[in-house]
Formats: C-alpha cells, structure tokens, sequence
C-alpha cells in the first residue's frame, strides 16, 4: 500500500504546477486549466485525507468542490469568450483598456 | 435528523430561501414579459428583500444550531444579513435607472444579484469550512457575470476576465488551506479546528500552519488586502457602477463576517501568531490603497483604490482581536456600505455613460449648480474621510480607540496618518465642485428617478443619524460580537 | 519491493521487444516515399480537410450547459444509493435541489440557448 502521505505530497506537487502555470502564462484558457489543476490538487488532498481519517467529510468535500469547480469553469469559458468577440484574441496581456 | 431539528433549521435559513425563491421567480417571470417592461423586477426584487429583512425581525436572532453544526444563526449572523440586506436593497434602486440608461435592462441582473446575496448570508451564519466554502462561491460565481453584464462594452468584459482569474485563482489558495486544515486537524467545523488547536502544540505542525496561512491568503484576496489587491480597480471601474457600489458593500461585509468568525471560533489559542500577520497586512493595506487613490484622476476608479484603503481600517479592528474591536469594525462595514453606495449613486448621475468614464473634471462647478446633488456627494465624501459629525467619523473613532486600548499604538498612527491622507484626495471632488469654475460643455446630470432619490435619502439620513446616534447600531454590533465570542 | 518483481520484469521486455521491433523493421524493410504515407490514418477514408480548425462557437454554449447539468449526477449518485437510509427528508430535499435545476432548464431552454438556429 503506498501510505496516504505520499498522496499529500503528491497534491502539493500538483499545487504547485497549477500555480506556476497561473502565474507563468498568458493564455486565459490555459489559466483556466491551471487553475483547474489547483482545484483537482484540492480534491485529491480532501479524499487522501479523508481516507486516512476514515472520515467521509473528505470526500464529501471533494463533490462539493467538483461541482463548484464546473460552474466556474462554465463561467469562465463565458467570459473568455465575450472577450474574444471584442478582441479576437485570448492573451492577458493584451488586455490594456482598464489602465490608468 | 429528526423532524424537530429540520424544521429548526429551516427556520434558521428564512431570509435564504425567501431570496433564493424571488431570484427564481424572477428567471421565470422575465421569460414572459416583453422587453419594455423589464424593470418590474427591481420591484419585484426589492419587495423580496423587504420580506426577507422583515423575516429576520420577525423571527428575532436566538441561537440556532442548524443543519448539524453547518449554519448557526445567531445575532452575528443577523447583523450581517441586515448589512448585506440594506446594501442590495439601495443597489436594486440604482440599478433599475442605470440599466435603463445603459440598455442592459434584464432580469438576469436581479436574479444574479439576489442568488449572490444568498452565498453572503450563508457566509454571514457559516460556521464549518464546508458552508463558508460554498457560500463564498455562490457570492462570487454570479458577482463575475455581473461584472462583466455589459457585455457590449470591453472595459466590462476585461474587469470581469481579471476579475474571474484572480478570484478562481484565490479561490484555489483558500480551498488548499482548508484541505491541508482538515488533514491536520480532522474536522471541517471551525469549532473542530479550535478543540485541536487547543489540544496540540500547533506551532510545531507544519500542515496546520500551512493550512492556517493557505486559507487567509485566499480571504485576502476575496477582501482585498494588499498584496492581494490587484484585481479590485479593474473589476471595480469595469463594472456597471450599481454592481461597483454593490461589490464594494456586501460581499465586502460578508467576506470579513467569515474572517471575523474563523478568527474567534477556530483561532482563539493561535491568536498572537496570525495577529502580527494582519498587524502588516493591515498597515499595508491602508497606505498602499490611500497612495494608489491620491494619484487617480478617475473618480470610480479613485473610489475602488479607497475602498482597499477601507478594508485596511476594518482590518486594524480585527488586529485588537478584542470585543471592542470586533464591534467598532462591524459598525464600520455597515456605515461604509451606506456611505459608499452613496457616494457611487451621485458619481453615476454625473457621468454621461460609462463608455465616457467618470473623469473627475465632470464635477467642476457641480456644486452650484446642482445644489443637492453636491451637497450629498459632500456629506458622503466627508463621511468617508472620517470628519464629523458624521457616521465615517465615529466608526474610525471607535476602530482606533479600540486599537489604542490594546497597545497598538503604531498601527493606530498609521492608521491616522493614512486617515488624513484621504481627506486629500476626498475633498478634492469637494473643490472640483464648489471652487473650480464650470466646464465650457455643461454635464447634466442623469433624471433622477424615484429608486435613485429614495437610495440616496436612505444613505444620507444613515451616514448622518448613525453619526449623532451611535449607540444602537453600536450595541447591536455589540451584543452580535459577543453572541461569538460566548457560544 | 518483492511483489514488485514480477511488474519491473514486464516493463523490461516490453522496453526490448519494442525498441527491438522498430530497429529491425528500420534496418530490413524497404524505405518508399510516397504522398499517401504522410497522410494521417482515418479509417481508409481519404483526407478531406485539417483536423485543427476553428469550430463554431455554439458548440462552447452546449459544453458549458453539458457541464452545469451532468454534474448534477455527482450528487444523485450518492443520494440514490442511499435512497432508503435517508428517508423523507433525503427525498424532499432532493426535490427541491431538482426544482432549482428545471428552473434554470426552462430558463436556458425558453431564451433560446437549446436552439441549433
């Protein structure tokens, strides 16, 4: 059995890279999936630790976050696409109206 | 559960359910109706409202443990439904005009802004991670679309993207935080997490700070406290301006009511640790937003820079960590969603559309012309710099003196440093209206409706009667501080 | 590591017959360039345009109603299975949390968001 700490660890990996890839890239769809990692890092740290509990509020939890997570998701794909319809384009950095 | 404790429950949800059903009778009634019609649902919203605050009179604010620990109302939780309640009512009154004049009249808005103030209150009553994670997401998920409602204009678009990314992005921080809590300490409630803080030595459990600093960096940015403030000008000046009023009122006040009761019930042993933090957070916040609001020539966007600067004072509160605190900053969140709203309804009257921005050059020569229409910007700009008599006024006084009671006295000169500072840039609108002379192209002011009168009379008789009569609002925060504090 | 023994043996062979059968096919077979090679397979069908072009963006609404309204599942699942153990109340709230959902159905069927126009 591999112990439930690696998963953690494994989480925190996972964390990690949906971080850098917010931080790092300019392309909104892509920060939408990196945010996604961060939020998929989130549930499996829930059910990790709720199995080493033995404790269903982890997993509980995790529905919760899943269900959250797609309605951001479809939120956000909204968005990107009025602004592509502005802008024909996806990048962040382009986006200069609200500057003072 | 048994039958009883159901119906318990439900009675501690009221003002939820009352809301959650307007906003679907809205989504519904809107697919009927023709296009002209459509600012029958601000009537509609706001007769919802007026139900769900008379609900939360009516069934008064005694303990309720609800749905197994999830919820509790009690007299914290109500004070921040009033909070919240009185924000969205003022924001249904600006916006029926505005979406009239932006032609964004639709029902969608309404509901989304009744479904978002359904997630405060759950954020208000929440007392398990579980709850203040979803009442948070409802409050943001709809807040997102509303910043970006206008959807023909970029500027809306853009504060919405910015605004989408660094929430969800947050949104990750704090949901991080409470899963590594949860593995540390095995509970999800919040009074789950004090039994364990209480039981072990947390400083030397890596997981439990991590989680502990995880979960505020995520309420930082759903705040706005520097450094993670970088979203709020954008999405504040791209947002409609009722929606700007709105953002800057309730979910501010339900964001900190979460704040204010993990900090009491789940942290009341690791207190010292998480205080220095928000000492700098707090000191932070206040000057970065007070110096980013002196340079802005742009007035909504000068008003989103301050309300950083606003969120740092009622942090100072939270630093005293202390009864008198915690009640001098819930009297500050309810009279500076007063004054803000106040101060935004008379900034979109004077603009000439939102493709025309809010220069503050608009307001040259206001004063004489438009008498009322400056003398209220006035009471309202003079409130949120803190001069008496007014509500701004006595709400700094008691977040300061609370804070010099317990020995901050550095913060508190700050603090009062900071305060002055604003005066500045307050009063500027202040002789752009009464000693500079008028524009050559006259700006008139947008036709005042009923919704838009009535909301301004509501914030200015609060922002001066809460100035001279403190004390019940005052007690109210009182005793709904120490309804948290002793359970 | 015992058990683990038998899977490392495996991963081994499978290395070596791979790379085995690329480099023997490499050195002994015929080398013929010819348009139809480059082509990707599709089923013998012949090619008729790039597979990396834009689609229409109507296929974004129906993805994102997709997603609002199948996760859904992730809460009838467990509701379902424990059906009996949570009785009255588990039925009635369950209702309600339907009714929410039919509303916001009728609401993106009536304002037209189901149309293919």
């Amino acid at each position: 059995m591999v112990p439930e700490s690696y998963y953690l660890v494994l989480s925190g990996i996972m964390f990690a890279v949906g971080v850098v890839g917010v931080v790092s890239r300019r392309n909104a769809l892509i920060i939408l999936m990196s945010i996604e990692i961060m939020l998929n890092a989130v549930n499996l740290a829930f059910v990790a630790a709720g199995s080493y509990l033995g404790d269903p509020a982890g997993n509980v939890f995790a529905f919760m976050v899943m269900t959250v997570a797609a309605a951001e998701a479809a939120v956000g794909l909204a968005i990107v696409i009025a602004i592509f319809r502005h802008r024909e384009t996806v990048d962040v950095s382009e986006l200069k109206e609200l500057k003072f | 559960m048994d039958l009883q404790s159901i119906l318990l429950s439900l009675k501690a949800i009221v003002p939820e359910m009352i809301l959650t059903a307007t906003g679907c009778l809205v989504l519904l009634y809107d697919l009927l109706i023709p296009e002209e019609n459509r600012g029958v649902h601000a009537g509609i919203s706001a007769v919802g409202v007026i139900t769900a605050l008379f609900s939360v009179l009516w069934f008064g604010s005694e303990r309720i443990e609800a749905f197994s620990g999830m919820l509790a109302q009690d007299t914290f939780g109500s004070f921040f439904t009033v909070v919240v309640l009185v924000s969205l009512l003022l924001t249904l009154m600006l916006s029926r005009s505005y979406n009239d004049w932006e032609g964004i009249q639709k029902g969608e808005f309404y509901a989304l802004l009744l479904f978002s103030s359904v997630g405060m209150l759950v954020m208000a009553k929440a007392t398990d991670m579980m709850t203040i994670f979803l009442g948070l997401e409802l409050l943001s998920i709809p807040i997102y679309v509303l910043v970006g409602f206008d959807r023909k204009r970029l500027s809306s678009v853009e504060g919405a993207l910015k605004y989408f990314l660094l929430g969800a992005f947050a949104t990750g921080f704090l949901l991080y935080g409470m899963a590594l809590l949860y593995a540390a300490t095995g509970a999800t409630s919040l009074s789950g997490i004090a039994a364990f803080a209480g039981k072990e030595n947390v400083f030397g459990n890596t997981l439990f700070l991590a989680g502990t600093a995880l979960l505020f960096v995520g309420f930082g940015f759903k705040v706005s406290l520097v450094p993670f403030h970088m979203w709020t000008p954008d999405a504040y000046q791209g947002a409609p301006t009722p929606v700007t009023a709105f953002m800057s009122a309730g979910p501010k006040a339900a964001a900190f009511a979460a704040v204010i009761r993990v900090l009491v019930v789940a942290f009341p042993e690791s207190h010292p640790f998480l205080l220095k933090g928000l000492w700098v957070v707090a000191a932070l916040t206040m000057t970065v937003g007070n110096v980013s609001a002196l340079v802005q020539d742009d007035v909504k966007r000068m008003l989103a820079y301050s309300s950083i600067a606003h969120a740092g004072y009622v942090l100072v509160g939270l630093v005293s960590g202390d009864r008198l605190g915690g009640q001098a900053a819930m009297y500050y969140l309810f009279v500076y969603s007063l004054m803000n709203i106040g101060a935004f309804a008379i900034v979109m009257l004077l603009s000439e559309g939102e493709e025309r921005g809010y220069a503050i050059e608009n307001f040259r020569g206001v004063g004489f012309r438009y008498p009322v229409l400056g003398a209220l910007m006035t009471v309202f700009l003079v409130s949120l710099g803190g001069i008496p008599p007014t509500a701004g006024f006595v709400g700094k006084f008691y977040l300061f003196s609370a804070a010099v009671k317990k020995g901050l006295i550095l913060l508190t000169v700050i603090g009062v440093l900071n305060s002055a500072a604003s005066v500045y840039y307050y009063l500027r609108v202040v002789v752009y209206m009464y000693m500079l002379p008028e524009r050559a192209e006259e700006v008139r002011p947008r036709p005042v409706g009923v919704g838009v009168a009535l909301a301004l009379f509501i914030a200015t008789v609060g922002v001066i009667a809460l100035g001279i009569f403190p004390k019940g609002l005052l007690s109210f925060a009182e005793s709904s501080i120490l309804s948290i504090f002793l359970s | 590591m015992q058990e683990y023994l038998p899977v490392l043996l495996l991963l081994a062979f499978a290395v070596v017959a791979a790379t085995g059968f690329m480099v023997l096919s490499g050195l002994t077979g015929p080398k013929r360039f010819e348009r139809g090679k480059e082509d990707p397979f599709e089923c013998g069908m012949p090619l008729f345009s790039d597979a990396r072009r834009r689609v229409t963006v109507k296929f974004y609404l129906v993805a994102i109603l997709f997603l609002l309204f199948d996760l859904e599942t992730a809460f009838l699942y467990p509701w379902a299975v424990l059906f009996r153990k949570l009785g009255l109340f588990g039925f009635i709230e369950m209702m309600v949390f339907i009714l929410i959902l039919v509303v916001g159905l009728v609401y993106a069927w009536k304002s037209g968001a189901l149309e293919w126009q």
